[in-house]
């Protein structure tokens, strides 16, 4: 297919996607973004959030990603995510372990710009479990 | 001479332990498939986290307000030695190589007039180094409840490891672990992670050039380099699990073929000196029918 591109998720731990894609939707720093193939050169940081993947065949797959970047080439897109998993398998207790540990940090955190990072990250993760578990 | 009655019991006790040791690598080569998996799992992203980055700090370098983890503190007074060990002993020389790697290294900055503070990450390290340098030893990890290790771990390192470097605490950060080569070479390696260094290859600073960058060049750096710390704790632990079962497999597998030898030699002399025994029953008896 001729609108098709590379796609790959890659966490940490192993690699979660990798595949001919049309379409992905992530949740850049400054806003959700949608990527189509002959992108401009692009490098953006990522909050926590859902990414949509249309496959090349037409499939949606959903993704959670928490925090991490994106590499973005006209002809491919890197997802590097500090952690993901795929929208169905996210488990409410997961996200609020994630919650809670976040919560311990900012209180102990000192500085307040590493402060307010970390309550904003605490909000993105609130909001997230509004989405996810609501849906 | 160790009478009959003893030899059978050495047999036994050494039968046993050869079947300990027997189990004991199985286990391991079932826990090194898996390690091995996890660290060629951990790959992709290391070496994209690495190409990504060598672009940016090539683009960066001489900026003299590059963040300082890339550019270092411009001293290198105080050394942080970040040691990996595994947890457990029965490995044969895996964790005592790395320790005497890192202790060479700590004595040699020592002598230097440098000042040394260690981290040690594994029990093992923490049990070894505490005798020769208990007052260097800043902190102390250990994951011996975790049963799979995650990154979450690492990022555990990575944050004590943060937080020393922006109170001031050293200059200069090398950790210290064993690099998976194969099954029987796991190698002792030291690679120095703050200040940054990165493989540059030559593609990568000619196609940052034309990057758009969201938010800017500079945040998203200084957002980068500490996970980059993070993933090559990471990396790093990855590879020691799977050193570390390689290790152990090999060594449990000497102790089998070991064990085996001695059951072999035991035997051999079991037999020898029944075989005397009897031998000298006979001639007690025929001489005993002689004398009549």
């Amino acid at each position: 297919m001729a609108d098709a591109f590379n796609f790959e998720l890659v966490s940490p731990e192993r690699l979660l996607v990798s595949e001919k894609v049309s379409e992905v939707v992530i949740p850049a720093t400054l806003g959700e973004m949608t990527v189509l193939v002959n992108h401009a050169p692009t490098m953006t940081t990522i909050k926590p959030g859902v990414v949509t993947v249309k496959l090349a065949s037409g499939q949606v797959n959903k993704y959670v990603v928490f925090g991490g970047f994106a590499d973005i080439l006209p002809n491919s897109c890197t997802l590097l995510a500090e952690s993901a998993v795929a929208a169905s398998e996210l488990t409410r207790d997961t996200l609020q372990k994630r919650i809670e540990s976040t919560q311990a940090d900012i209180s102990k955190a000192n500085g307040d710009e590493h402060k307010t990072k970390l309550e904003q990250f605490l909000a993105e993760l609130t909001h997230l479990n509004g989405i996810v578990v609501g849906a | 001479m160790p009478s009959l009655k003893d030899l059978k019991n050495r047999i036994a006790s050494v039968k046993a332990t050869q079947k300990i040791t027997k189990a004991m690598k199985m286990v391991a080569a079932a826990k090194l498939r898996r390690a091995q998996e996890a660290a060629e799992a951990a790959r992709p992203y290391a070496e994209r986290m690495n190409k990504v980055l060598a672009g940016l700090s090539a683009a960066n370098a001489g900026n003299a307000e590059a963040p300082l983890l890339l550019s270092g503190t411009g001293k290198d007074q105080v050394h942080l030695l970040i040691v990996a060990t595994g947890e457990r002993g029965l490995a044969g020389g895996f964790n005592s190589s790395i320790i005497r790697m890192a202790r060479d290294h700590a004595l040699k900055l020592l002598a230097q007039g440098k000042t040394v503070k260690i981290l040690t990450v594994g029990r093992k390290g923490n049990d070894i180094l505490r005798r020769s340098f208990r007052e260097n030893i800043v902190d102390y990890v250990t994951f011996r409840e975790v049963k799979s290790l995650g990154f979450a771990q690492a990022d555990e390192v990575a944050h004590k490891v943060l937080a020393l470097f922006n109170a001031g605490e050293f200059d200069v950060a090398t950790l210290f672990y064993a690099r998976f080569q194969s099954v029987i070479a796991q190698v002792p390696t030291a690679s120095q992670i703050i200040p940054a260094k990165f493989e540059t290859t030559g593609t990568a600073d000619a196609s940052s050039a034309l990057y758009e960058y969201e938010p800017s060049e500079e945040e998203i750096l200084e957002d980068l380099l500490p996970k980059n710390i993070a993933v090559q704790i990471f990396r790093a632990l990855l590879e020691n699990n799977a050193s570390f079962y390689g290790a152990q497999m090999s060594a449990m597998d000497n102790a089998t073929r070991n064990a085996g030898d001695m059951i072999n030699k035991l035997t051999l002399s079991y037999n020898r000196q029944r075989q005397a025994q009897i031998t000298k029953e006979l001639i007690e008896i025929i001489s005993g029918a002689e004398a009549l």
